[in-house]
This record gives structure tokens, sequence and C-alpha cells, in this order.
């Protein structure tokens, strides 16, 4: 027979015992006892868009994709350059053939699945070009989302995927709202832009940093004021992607018009 | 070829990398999951809150939500891209993520039903036992049978009157238990969706509520359908049995008692109809009155592109017409099924226009994407995520229920009170 003692006893000796491990996750959780040394990550790592220098080229796409192993040819990529061209009906044209891999070689707007729409030169308003890439956002709905944890977020603030990790579920592509995640078409598993880790953290610049014959893109350290990056931010007027999802996006741009989605 | 580029047509400005990555198997999975809950939830009925009506078909519901249980997981094993890491979502879930708590929820959900369906059925395991034990000699398949009831019996053969009424009492709490739980399985579905706030179509609170409601009414709707076809069946076993002098009921004694069944639980199917409906209907209206940024190209997407499967399957067909079958009085057997197909599809295409309607619109909001469902498979992957893969589904259930009833059958028994 169990007395009432008796079970109140063991429920209390029980639930001690899940309580003692537990407590012990919460002392010894690694990212706290980093968070609390003092000189806790000197490296944060940003991006600089200037989208008044960038003509469209795709320089950067080709780089990116051999310098990561995209398969040249499929239809996904970790940076794309967008096209804009507003006319003066007001309307807007955004377009991106083959992620603007090899330029924007046709005047015609891509409508997809082959149809193309040419507007004529006197009709437009403005036109302009921007590059797009992950924003390795402080407040990242990817890494949010990943049932397994196989999406982190480095201390450097670059959001990473472990490909022997993930599953494939596919929630932080539909997390992303900036459309940057894709599934690899050789190891099928998430990716995306993760700002040439294996180069910036050897102190070298991203491979689209180094194509890019204008300058329009920067990667720089967010933490140290006297990176170049870092000083256009701080001093001049900037703007990021999507502000009003809370993602906190980190890569800025300089020259974004409303129209850019 | 990339993932998702098989079935995806893209129009004016989508993102190089947005394909429809989510396709038939993610609609399945909140359909199959919806089916579960919804049978729990009508066997509940009768085991917690007594409606005497429903005691045939819920021990019926029971063995069919049991049955569906394991198909709840298929689904998400044929979308994953790396399903043989499946299993590590229960091994090292992040907890941030909706999607990690799936296997705790699964499997307490589980073990309820489980357990549930043991005190239900413990009375029919130890007589069977005793039965075949008795008998001088037994054959091999019975000795197989012997063997598998006595372990099902768990080593509990006590049947006096004390024992009876404790099973019983076990199968009250149990399924009062489960009726959180099963809501939880599903208003979780819910939740995977509502709570992607990259998403403008979906990400709503009411979505885990709107799943909760339109899962019940599936549930229900698929046992009454269920349930009929298997009466037509052991109608025509029946009649089969009368001409060679041996049956044990008659005819008629049965289909009064189906179309009683049937009329008791087609009110409740009705009832939570107009609730799935209810809100359904608000979260569009909100979504009109507020015009939000992207209610440009969900208006578009809902009253456009999507009209036929929104307005026209799902509202139409799948929601009113029925609800209209089942108010005419005097409901026949024959409108029943016919109204409960009707339900299914309706929920069916809800399902449809939430996961691909919601993957319709470029999430730059400029574009559109349109999905192909892939019908002759060309490739393992457009088998696991185009219709023969989705039929795979879709049939697994009963047979699973059919194996099951040789080991617990549903009807002709009385033992349970
Ligand atoms: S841009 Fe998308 S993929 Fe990159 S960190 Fe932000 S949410 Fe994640
Ligand atoms: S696809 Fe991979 S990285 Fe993305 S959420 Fe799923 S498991 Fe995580």
């Amino acid at each position: 027979m169990i007395t009432r003692r008796r079970f109140c006893k063991n429920a209390l000796l029980v639930a001690g015992g899940i309580a003692m491990p537990l407590a012990a996750l919460e002392w010894f959780d690694p990212k706290r006892l980093h968070a609390e040394r003092k000189d806790a990550a000197p490296v944060r790592w940003g991006f600089l868009v200037d989208t008044y220098k960038c003509v469209g080229c795709g320089m950067c796409v080709k780089a990116c994709k051999i310098e990561n192993e995209t398969p040249y040819d499929a239809d996904v990529s970790r940076t794309w350059v967008e096209r804009y061209i507003v006319t003066k009906d007001g309307r807007t044209h955004i377009d991106s053939p083959k992620a603007a891999r090899d330029g924007f070689i046709d005047k015609r707007v891509d409508l997809g699945e082959g149809r193309m729409e040419t507007i004529r030169d006197e009709d437009i308003e403005k036109a302009f070009f921007v590059p797009k890439l992950c924003n390795q956002c402080d407040n990242p709905p990817c890494v949010q989302v990943c049932p397994v944890g196989a999406t982190y977020q480095a201390a450097d603030g670059v959001v990473l995927v472990d490909r022997s990790w993930c599953i494939g579920c596919g929630y932080c592509i539909m997390g992303c709202p900036y459309g940057v995640r894709f599934f690899h078409p050789v190891y099928h598993v998430a990716e995306k832009c993760n700002f040439c880790y294996h180069r910036i953290s050897k102190g070298m610049k991203t491979a689209c940093v180094d194509a890019c014959p204008f300058g329009a893109r920067l990667v720089g350290n967010l933490r140290n004021p006297d990176d170049p990056v870092t000083k256009v931010i701080m001093s001049e007027r900037v703007a990021v992607l999507k502000e009003e999802y809370g993602t906190k996006p980190q890569v800025f741009y300089r020259g974004l018009s409303r129209e850019v989605r | 070829m990339v993932h998702g580029e098989a079935w995806t047509l893209k129009e004016f400005f989508v993102y190089p990398n947005e394909y429809i990555y989510w396709t038939i198997q993610i609609v399945m999975y909140p359909f199959m999951t919806g089916l579960v809950a919804g049978a729990f939830v009508l066997s509940s009925l009768y085991h917690v809150f007594g409606v005497k009506q429903l005691k045939e078909i819920a021990r019926f519901s029971l063995v069919f939500s049991f049955a569906l249980l394991p198909v709840a997981m298929m689904p998400l094993m044929l979308h994953l891209q790396q399903p043989q890491r499946g299993f590590e979502v229960m091994m090292t879930p992040h907890f941030t993520s909706a999607i990690a708590a799936f296997g705790i929820v699964f499997s307490t959900y589980g073990m309820i039903v489980a357990s549930e369906l043991w005190f239900v059925y413990r009375r029919h395991f130890v007589t069977t036992a005793a039965g075949l034990g008795g008998k001088a000699s037994r054959s091999k398949i019975e000795q197989a049978w012997f063997l598998l009831y006595s372990v099902l019996t768990l080593g509990a053969r006590d049947l006096g009157e004390e024992s009876l009424a404790r099973d019983e009492k076990a199968v009250r709490v149990l399924a009062a238990v489960g009726i959180p739980v099963a809501c939880f399985l599903h208003g979780y579905a819910g939740f995977i969706f509502g709570s992607v706030k990259a998403n403008a179509l979906w990400m709503t609170p009411l979505m885990p509520v709107i799943f909760i409601c339109s899962a019940v009414v599936s549930g229900i709707a698929l046992c009454i359908l269920t349930y009929i076809a298997t009466m037509e069946i052991r109608k025509l076993v029946l009649s089969w049995q009368r001409k060679h002098g041996r049956a044990l009921e008659t005819k008629e004694e049965l289909k009064s008692a189906e179309i009683q069944v049937v009329r008791m639980t087609s009110r409740y199917l009705i009832m939570f109809l107009v609730l799935a409906i209810t809100l359904e209907l608000l979260d569009l209206i909100f979504r009109g009155y507020t015009a939000v940024k992207s209610w440009d190209i969900l208006r578009s997407v809902i009253y456009g592109r999507d009209f036929v499967n929104i307005f026209i399957l799902q509202y139409g067909l799948g929601n009113l017409v029925p609800f209209i079958l089942f108010l005419i009085p005097g409901l026949s057997i024959r409108r029943a099924a016919a109204g409960c197909a009707l339900v299914l599809l309706g929920v069916f295409m809800m399902r449809w226009n939430v996961v691909i309607g919601g993957q319709a619109f470029s999430s730059s909001f400029a574009g559109f994407m349109h999905y192909q469902l892939p019908i002759w498979p060309d490739s393992f992957e457009t088998f696991k995520e185009g219709l023969f893969g989705a039929l795979m589904v879709g049939i697994t259930p009963f047979v699973l229920f059919w194996l099951v009833t040789w080991v617990l059958p549903v009807f002709g028994r009385n033992d349970s009170r």
C-alpha cells in the first residue's frame, strides 16, 4: 500500500531529482559564460552595398557561384542582383534573369517562363540595380525555426548551416523574409550566403567584394569604428531591407529606393 | 535540377531562390494529423461526456485514430530532403522551433491513445487468451494468436467487477486527458504555419484554432464515412450468411442502428463546421479590412488566382453544399455519405489553399508562383512529392485499420459499457 505520506515524499524526491540536472544546464550554459566575458565577440560582420555604384554586371554572382560551388547553371544563387525599371506611368518592373549571373544583357524585362516585356527608353523614369545577399540578421528567424539547430548564428553574427546536421525540412527557407535560402542541388540541405565565412575568418574579403569592379560591395567589422564600412554606416544615410519583420538585418544599403522589395 | 524547379512556374518578379518548397506532402501532413485528432475527439465524446448514441462509433473511431497515427508522420518523412536524419528532431530538438515539439507531442498523444485502447480492449484480450488457452490442442496459428493475446494482456487477467470498473475509469480519464493533447497535436500544426512571419498568408494567431476546428470536422466526417462503408460491407456479409442460414442479426436491426449513429454524429459535425467556417471568414474579413502592405498581393491570389480553389471547391462544394445536405430534414445514409465526402474535400482544399496558396506569391510581393502537381513520376522526388506519394499516404491508414481490426475487433462486441 502506498500511503499518502510516502507518495508525497517520493514525488518530492523525483521532482528534485529531475530539477537537479536541469539546473546544471542553466549553470553551465556556455553562451552565458561567453557573454559575461568582458571582451566578448570583438567582431560583428556587416555588409555595405552602394547601389549608386552597381552597374549590374553580375561579376559578383559569377564569382560567388564559383567560390562557393553552387552549380553554375542551377537556377539558385547565394547572391543576386535585381534590376528596377520605374516607368513614367508609375509602374515598377523588376527582374533578375539567372540571378544576373551574366549581367543584364537583354534590355527587355524577364517576366518568367520565357516571357519578355519590351520597355521603350523614353518611357523610363528611373532605373537602378540592387545586389542582394543574406542579411546575417541580428534576430534571424531562420535560426529560430530550425527544428534541429542545424542553422545557427556564430558569435561574430554570421548565420551558418551545418550540412551534416540539416534534415532538409525547409522551414528556414520559409522563415526567411528575403528569399535568401534554397536547397543545395548537390548536398540537398539548406544553403545560403555566409559572407564567404571561410575567407573572412582568414582576413580575406568575400568573393563578391573582390570581384566587384566598381566597389559597390564592402564587407567589414561593425565593432571596429575605423572600419570603412562602419564609418559609412555611422556617418551617412543608409537603410536596410524589410525592417518591418523585426529581423534586424546587417546588410546596409546606400541609395535604397521605396520600390525595392 | 534544383529542388522545387520541377513543379514551380514563376511569373513576374520572384526572387531567384524562391520555389514552392512545401508541396503536396505538407498538405497531407495537417490533413492526416487533423483526421487523427478529429477521430479521437469523436471517440472521447462518448467516453468522457457519455453521449450514449455514439457508443458504437466511439470504439470504431478510437481504433481508427490509432491506425492513423503512424500515417501522420509519413508525409513529413517523405518531404524531408534528408529523411535518414529525421529522427534528430526527437534526439536534438531545438526548442525555439515549432517543429521541435513534434516528437514530444506526438509520442505523448500516441501513448495516450495506445493505453486507452488497452483499457478498452483488456477484457477482450483476457477472454480471448483464456478461450484459446483452454483448448486442448492448438494449431500453429491459434498458438500464435494465443501468444499475442497473452502478451497483450500484460499479465493483468483479473476480470472481477472491481477491476473492470477500474478499466472504465481509466478510459474516461485517458479520454479526457487526450482531448487537449489531440487539440494540441493539431493546433500545433497550425502554429507551424501561423508563426511564420515571413509569409503574409500564414501569419495569424487564428491559424491554430482554425486548424483544430477543421481537424475535428474532417475527423468526424471520415469516421462517419468509414463507418457507413463498413456497415455496408457487414450488410452484404449478413445477407450472404442469411442465405446459408446462420445470421445473428437482421438487416433491419443493423440499418436502424446505423442511421441513428449517423444522424447523431453528423449533428456534431455541423457544430464544428459552423465554428470552422466562422473563424476562416473572420480571418478573411479581417485581412481585407485592415489591408496591410501584403493585402494587394493576397487579394489577387485569393480573389483571382485561387478563386476556384477557395470559393468554389473549399467554401462552396466543401462547406456550403454539405451544410445544406445535412440540414435538410430526414437525413438518409446516402446523403450523409455524400455530405461527409464533400466535407473531406473541403478540409483538404482548405489545407491546400493554406500550404500551396501561401506560396502562390513571392515574398517580394511582386510576382507569383504556380504549383503544378507532378502526376506521372519521372524521378523519386516527383513520386514522393507528387500525386502518387500523396495517394500512398492517403491509403495507408485504411490498410493499417484493416490490419489492426484483426487484433482489435470493432464491431458486434458488447463487452464495454
Ligand atoms: S537574411 Fe534570411 S537567411 Fe539570412 S539571416 Fe536573415 S533570415 Fe536568415
Ligand atoms: S532545412 Fe535544415 S537548416 Fe533549414 S530549418 Fe530544416 S533542418 Fe534547419
